[in-house]
């Protein structure tokens, strides 16, 4: 019991403040493959969230939503206060077009499973150039501050490589910086280990923790590791076939959960 | 001398007339592949927006255009269309009809170029919330040209050969100084050989550019 806080009794559903993320019947299928149907959910300002559950539950798919690269089949999705795909005028929803989801996303940012990293240019390339082109900041400035990124996530000394010379874990951590390059209010991580070597893991996974312990940022992590989402997340939910069954703090839901599919499923996770 | 196998006299006296031709062989094809290259960019990235009506009509325009012989294209352009009040000169049909030809094939290489950059490439962009003229300039362009360049040399490569049709619309190219010169002498032999072989040797020069630069993109 080392962080007092988390042994508090909190109700894990209540978001404190204002949610970034609110999300109201959300529907989305993949041709007649429904992912997920009337999904309603709240994330607080700076809230550390889990989502498991066995692949093919929806997890990554609310991830992609979030930031729009998927557009919801029904329901709405606000972030920061503002609809993604909606203008709200008089009081009645209207369809916005791509340049208001544009604008809403700015404040989100996403780490990809397979990092998408721009294989052609430097690690130091790759974190500056969107500080340039999405803050407008200087060159100068920008490089600045994507060095010191880089040195945050443990990569003073590679700065000037190009992926392929880099592992696995490294490149992950230069998608993680150049991420935070755009000092996103609200991060997604889609199962950032989930293409590692099992050594490189550790790494990655080092970085997140940094994160959630010394940023008020919120974060959404789609994981696996189980063990690494209980240390870090104030809140875990569980999906299972596009519904959340579970949604608590970690010590609830990992270690009582109410649901027989959760346990049948945390069961089989931590057999691995 | 008239029966011998190979008259180099005769040879050399056609040479001047033969580098005429080649001379605009050369031109017409640059002139075309500039067309065809700019004019296929454009034509492919209408194919792929997904803008209704337009977008079906470029992808069966460019399949059209690769699906029917050149010359029946030529032809149309020259005989047909001035009864409908548009002429061009000979070398301006020949330019055009290659130019549209090779554009329409080239639909189909920038195509398959672009499918060859990971959809992640395209996700991170849009995740990293890019301005869409740096995703092209700095993130698309840069990663599909290394692919693309060596198909679109080959193009110009086939194109430069079939520039040899033009010979059928009164273009004074390599191939009709090589006719005319063998017409007047009763000689094809040595006009026809050297056409060829200086059809070979640009060919095979610029093959091995395209290979050198294959190479080159193959170690990024």
């Amino acid at each position: 019991m080392g962080i007092v806080d988390r042994s508090e009794p909190m109700k894990a559903t209540a978001s404190q403040g204002r949610p970034i993320v609110r999300m109201r019947g959300v529907r989305k299928a993949f041709g007649p493959r429904v992912i997920l149907e009337g999904l309603d959910l709240d994330v607080g300002a700076g809230e550390k969230v889990a989502l498991i559950g066995p692949s093919g539950s929806g997890k990554t798919t609310i991830l992609r939503l979030l930031i729009g690269l998927t557009e919801p089949d029904a329901g709405t999705i606000e972030i920061d206060g503002q609809y993604l795909w909606h203008s709200s005028r008089g009081g009645t929803l209207e369809r916005a077009d791509e340049a208001h989801a544009r604008q809403v996303r700015r404040c989100v940012g996403m780490v990809f499973q397979q990092f998408n990293l721009f294989p052609h240019m430097t690690a130091l390339q790759n974190v500056h150039e969107p500080m340039e082109q999405v803050l407008r900041l200087k060159r100068p400035e920008a490089k600045e501050r994507a060095r010191a990124l880089l040195a945050r996530v443990g990569l003073g000394e590679h700065v000037d490589k190009r992926p392929s010379q880099l592992s696995g874990g490294q490149q992950q951590r230069v998608a993680i910086a150049r991420s935070l390059g755009l000092q996103p209010k609200l991060m997604l991580f889609d199962e950032v280990t989930s293409a590692l070597d099992p050594e490189l893991v550790g790494e990655v996974l080092g970085v997140l923790r940094e994160l959630a312990h010394e940023t008020d940022m919120t974060m959404l992590i789609v994981t696996h590791e189980i063990r690494f989402a209980a240390d870090i997340a104030d809140r875990v939910l569980v999906f299972d076939a596009g519904r959340v069954v579970e949604d608590g703090s970690p010590e609830i839901v990992l270690k009582d959960p109410s649901h027989p599919r959760t346990r049948q499923f945390l069961r089989a996770i931590l057999e691995r | 001398m008239r029966g011998a196998l190979w008259d180099w006299a005769y040879a050399w006296s056609v040479m001047p007339d033969l580098m005429r031709g080649f001379a605009l062989t050369v031109q017409l094809t640059l002139i075309s592949a500039a067309l065809a290259l700019s004019l296929g960019f454009v034509w492919s990235v209408v194919r792929l927006a997904g803008v209704p009506l337009l977008s079906p009509l470029a992808w069966f325009a460019a399949e059209f255009f690769r699906g029917t012989p050149f010359l029946i294209q030529l032809y149309v352009v020259f005989y047909v269309l001035p009864n409908y009040g548009i002429a061009f000169s000979p070398d301006a049909t020949g330019v055009l009809v290659l130019g549209v030809y090779g554009a329409a094939r080239s639909v189909e290489l920038y195509r398959a170029g672009l499918e060859s950059l990971p959809q992640g490439q395209w996700e991170a962009c849009l995740a990293l919330n890019l301005p869409l003229s740096y995703v092209w300039r700095r993130a698309v362009i840069p990663q599909v040209a290394p692919v693309v360049l060596p198909m679109l040399g080959n193009l110009v490569i086939v194109m430069f050969k079939d520039s040899a049709v033009l010979s059928t619309i009164t273009v004074l190219e390599l191939v009709s100084r090589a006719r005319d010169a063998g017409l007047a002498s009763f000689r094809f032999l040595e006009p026809l050989t050297l056409a060829g072989l200086l059809y070979w040797a640009v060919s095979y020069a610029a093959a091995r550019g395209v290979r050198r630069l294959e190479a080159r993109g193959g170690h990024r």
